[in-house]
């Protein structure tokens, strides 16, 4: 490349490499941090980096096995990690199902046919996809509360409530399938239908299959969000039992029952397999996640 | 691409050859679209059974708001559903009822809350007052019986003696759950040894909810270790809606203003019920100075908090694209990967990791300062400081995210402009303002928008960041220097003693309308096309 280049340039690299280097020493350092403080013993240990000497106390709780100690005595799991871990992955994984069925056929009706106020539903559909659940809990608390009157399986403090409340946000998933089928020359499904295939067909054996990998981006965002939803199940979920994750980890840091160490194990361990999906997905998350802003 | 087409077009030719001769075969064909058409109408007659079924149960209960929402819900279904002229609503039904059931709804049931004093105070319909204050009895002074209890093979037999008369009762059976038996009037005392209060202390619990019931009907109940007394409502309904204290006397007048039944000397009685008030709840916020200093307060910090939360993750995350997308770094993909760690850890768990790291007393952060200055900042009862914490977390978690878009954005720019700011040998300071950030700001505008709309309403962050601590002093609803004007409506709502339902939903519908004018400005700038 014919760039023209000033004498400094070197400096200037090596500069930028340190500065990066530094920055993401201190941007990690508080991840490091909760990984050693997992292997610390008890709850207000303090020390280095690197723990003088390592104890997986903590690790034991987190993965719901009781710990002796050396001094004998037995510290209970003070919280259900894995149950709460389980709760969120099958919560997540059945809203996930249930958004990507549904937001799929929808998009397909707003990417190929011609419908009365469809201009004026995917607008709308942008603007509310904006409104904070958070604003409506009360209305929603009194809605499920009235349905779980009559079907118990959809109450408060259920999980069939905290799934059905996610299908809520489904606009931005809509849109961005929605533009993916716009992207797809739509000649082969209308060769389809000339040949005489039902609309049903040409979207579920020619579309679709077209699709895949947007559909699975869907999927993922759409675990995501769900295991990350915070106010909505703090609010529908009462039981120790019933509580996701998110709703549940915070109970480890309350003032009065202040479990440090036992939280930085529970958090590596319910932390990491997020943290692993969302690296390996993330160049097709992010062309998702541009459209719409949902997080930061 | 033309190979790729044509490809397409072959698989597609043979998948339709396929389709069209399963369809043409004419024996299969009629019997599989009878059962269709069977299996269509079976499975919408049940489903309309269903729904019916829950909203007579609704409308029988008075819950005329969500009956009407769950008949308007079905009678869309089933237009769209039967209707071939609705035939592409079919795809679109469902995303849709989600939305209006689960975020339209919700929103405008919030915006009518607004106008009502639904509060903890005010929680029931008028009938239901009405019902729970007939329900209630009181015992009388003048008709009272001491009694004693006797053991029998067949259950406990009660001895009452009155002013006027003696009664006793046929054998109870206490254990068994019975709760209530009738009294009969005689002369003498039944055999054997009454209980000793001892024993009776031991049944005082299946004891006070028995009822003995005279021949005349009335009902006594336990009024003391030692004494039974007749039950008597509490209060008896006029014609003119009033309701008189049968105990006291005094005559309480309903108050459709403030949903309280009233004395003369306007004493309201517990409960009251969900009444219409206008817009008492918006004058409370502008008038009341204990909720509009806190309220303005906050909303300042919120504005604040968005706009600075925009600009910290923007100057850091271009920056640290432009870093990244510069020839000469090596390395690119470990930078990369390693800068968008925050944004991949769940924010639910990185919260807390922070709330723990910065807590005042056990936390590293202040383990480090200490070490390094000597001195431990309280992070979380210093208003200024909670707030600088506030940022620089959300910033952490932010920052990723704006990296991201940057990237993506400068890679659109021609390189060939650098090129020649170069050539007249102009800086990255001159690059970055006169090429970079003019070219960029158009498509990141509705993003930053987003963002902003986002932020101003991260409820998350300061739930488990600092649950709005510390407090503003002087405030009647719970109210603190660290809280978005979300979690202050949270905390007015579900937080200890208040639960002032109607005031949060006000402030709710305000933000509705913040929020509301932001995406409408957004979609404006975006200039989407549909």
């Amino acid at each position: 490349m014919a760039m023209v280049e000033p004498r400094s340039t070197k400096y200037r690299v090596l500069a930028s490499h340190l500065g990066m280097l530094a920055f993401i020493a201190i941007i990690l350092f508080p991840l490091l941090m909760v990984i050693s403080i997992s292997f610390r013993s008890g709850n207000f240990a303090s020390g280095s980096l690197l723990p003088e000497n390592p104890s997986l106390e903590h690790w034991y709780l987190a993965l719901g096995i009781p710990y002796t100690g050396e001094d004998g005595v037995t510290t209970q799991p003070p919280f259900p990690v894995l149950l709460w871990l389980w709760n969120s992955i099958k919560i997540a994984v059945v809203s996930a199902v249930l958004i990507l069925a549904l937001s799929t056929t929808s998009a397909y009706a707003f990417a190929r046919m011609r419908f009365a106020g469809k201009g004026f539903v995917l607008k709308s559909m942008l603007i509310f996809q904006m409104f904070p659940p958070v604003l409506s809990l009360v209305a929603l608390y009194a809605l499920f509360d009235q349905i779980g009157n009559h079907v118990s399986w959809l109450g408060l403090n259920t999980h069939g409530a905290v799934i059905v409340a996610s299908l809520g946000g489904m606009a931005l998933h809509i849109w961005t399938i929605k533009g993916y089928f716009d992207s797809i020359d739509r000649s082969l499904e209308e060769a389809a239908i000339v040949d005489g295939a039902t609309t049903w067909q040409a979207f579920r054996y020619i579309l679709l299959p077209l699709s895949v990998p947007i559909l699975v981006v869907v999927f993922i965002l759409a675990f995501i969000m769900t295991i990350m939803e915070y106010p909505m199940a703090s609010v529908l979920l009462v039981d120790t039992d019933k509580l996701t994750l998110a709703v549940g980890a915070q109970q480890y840091l309350y003032e009065q029952n202040y479990l440090w160490g036992d939280f930085a194990a529970a958090a590596v361990l319910s932390g990491l397999p997020i943290t692993v999906i969302f690296l390996y997905c993330q160049k097709w998350i992010v062309g998702g996640l541009t459209a719409g802003g949902v997080k930061g | 691409m033309k190979i790729r087409r044509c490809r397409g077009a072959t698989v597609i030719n043979g998948l339709t050859t396929m389709i069209t001769e399963t369809l043409s075969s004419p024996g299969i064909e009629s019997r599989h679209s009878m059962t269709r058409v069977f299996l269509k109408w079976g499975a919408l007659t049940a489903l309309v059974g269903a729904a019916l079924y829950l909203i007579l149960a609704l409308y029988a209960q008075r819950e005329f708001v969500f009956a009407m929402l769950f008949l308007v819900l079905t009678a869309s279904a089933v237009a769209v559903f039967v209707s071939k002229k609705l035939y592409a609503h079919r795809y679109i039904f469902p995303a849709i009822a989600g939305m209006g059931l689960f975020v339209i709804f919700p929103l405008m049931y919030t915006v009518g809350i607004g106008f009502t004093n639904y509060s903890a105070s005010n929680l029931l319909s008028f009938e239901q007052v009405q019902e729970n204050l007939l329900s209630r009895t009181y015992q009388s002074e003048a008709v009272r019986y001491d009694y004693q209890l006797y053991k029998t093979d067949e259950g406990y037999v009660f001895w009452l003696e009155g002013e006027h008369q003696n009664l006793t009762s046929t054998p109870v059976n206490l254990e068994a759950g019975e709760r209530s038996a009738p009294v009969l009037p005689v002369s003498g005392k039944p055999q054997g040894e009454p209980l000793s209060i001892r024993e009776i202390i031991q049944l005082r619990g299946q004891l006070s909810e028995l009822t003995l019931i005279t021949e005349d009907g009335r009902e006594l109940s336990q009024a003391s270790l030692r004494s039974f007394a007749a039950i008597h409502p509490q209060f008896t309904l006029h014609d003119n809606g009033s309701l008189t204290n049968n105990q006291t006397g005094v005559t309480y007048f309903p108050d459709q203003e403030t949903g309280f039944y009233r004395d003369g000397d306007g004493n309201a009685l517990s409960p009251g019920w969900t009444v219409n008030i206008g817009w008492d709840n918006y004058l409370k916020v502008v008038t009341d100075p204990s909720i509009r200093g806190p309220f303005f307060e906050i909303f300042v910090w919120t504005l604040s908090f968005a706009v600075a939360t925009v600009v910290f993750t923007l100057a850091l995350g271009l920056l640290l694209a432009n870093l990244l997308q510069w020839d000469q770094i090596r390395g690119k993909g470990f930078y990369r990967t390693m800068l968008i760690l925050p944004y991949a850890v769940p924010a639910f768990i990185s919260i807390l990791v922070f709330k723990g790291l910065f807590n005042q007393n056990f936390g590293e952060i202040n383990l480090v300062l200490e070490g390094l200055f000597g001195i431990r900042p309280d992070w979380f009862s210093d208003p200024a400081l909670a707030r600088t914490m506030i940022l620089i977390v959300n910033t952490w978690l932010g920052y990723p995210y704006m990296m991201l878009l940057c990237m993506g954005l400068l890679q659109a720019i021609p390189r060939d402009l650098y090129e020649a700011s170069a050539m007249d040998g102009a800086g990255p300071v001159n690059n970055l303002f006169n090429i970079t950030l003019p070219l960029i700001i158009k498509p990141l505008m509705p993003l930053l928008i987003a963002s902003f709309a986002f932020n101003f309403n991260n409820f998350v962050l300061i739930a488990l960041l600092t649950g709005g601590a510390p407090d503003i002093i002087g405030a009647s609803t719970p109210a603190g220097t660290t809280d978005l004007l979300v979690s202050y409506t949270y905390r007015i709502a579900f937080q200890d003693s208040g639960q002032n339902f109607g005031l949060a939903a006000a402030i709710a519908t305000a933000i509705f309308l913040v929020v509301g004018a932001l995406s409408l400005i957004n979609l404006k700038l975006s200039k989407i096309k549909v």
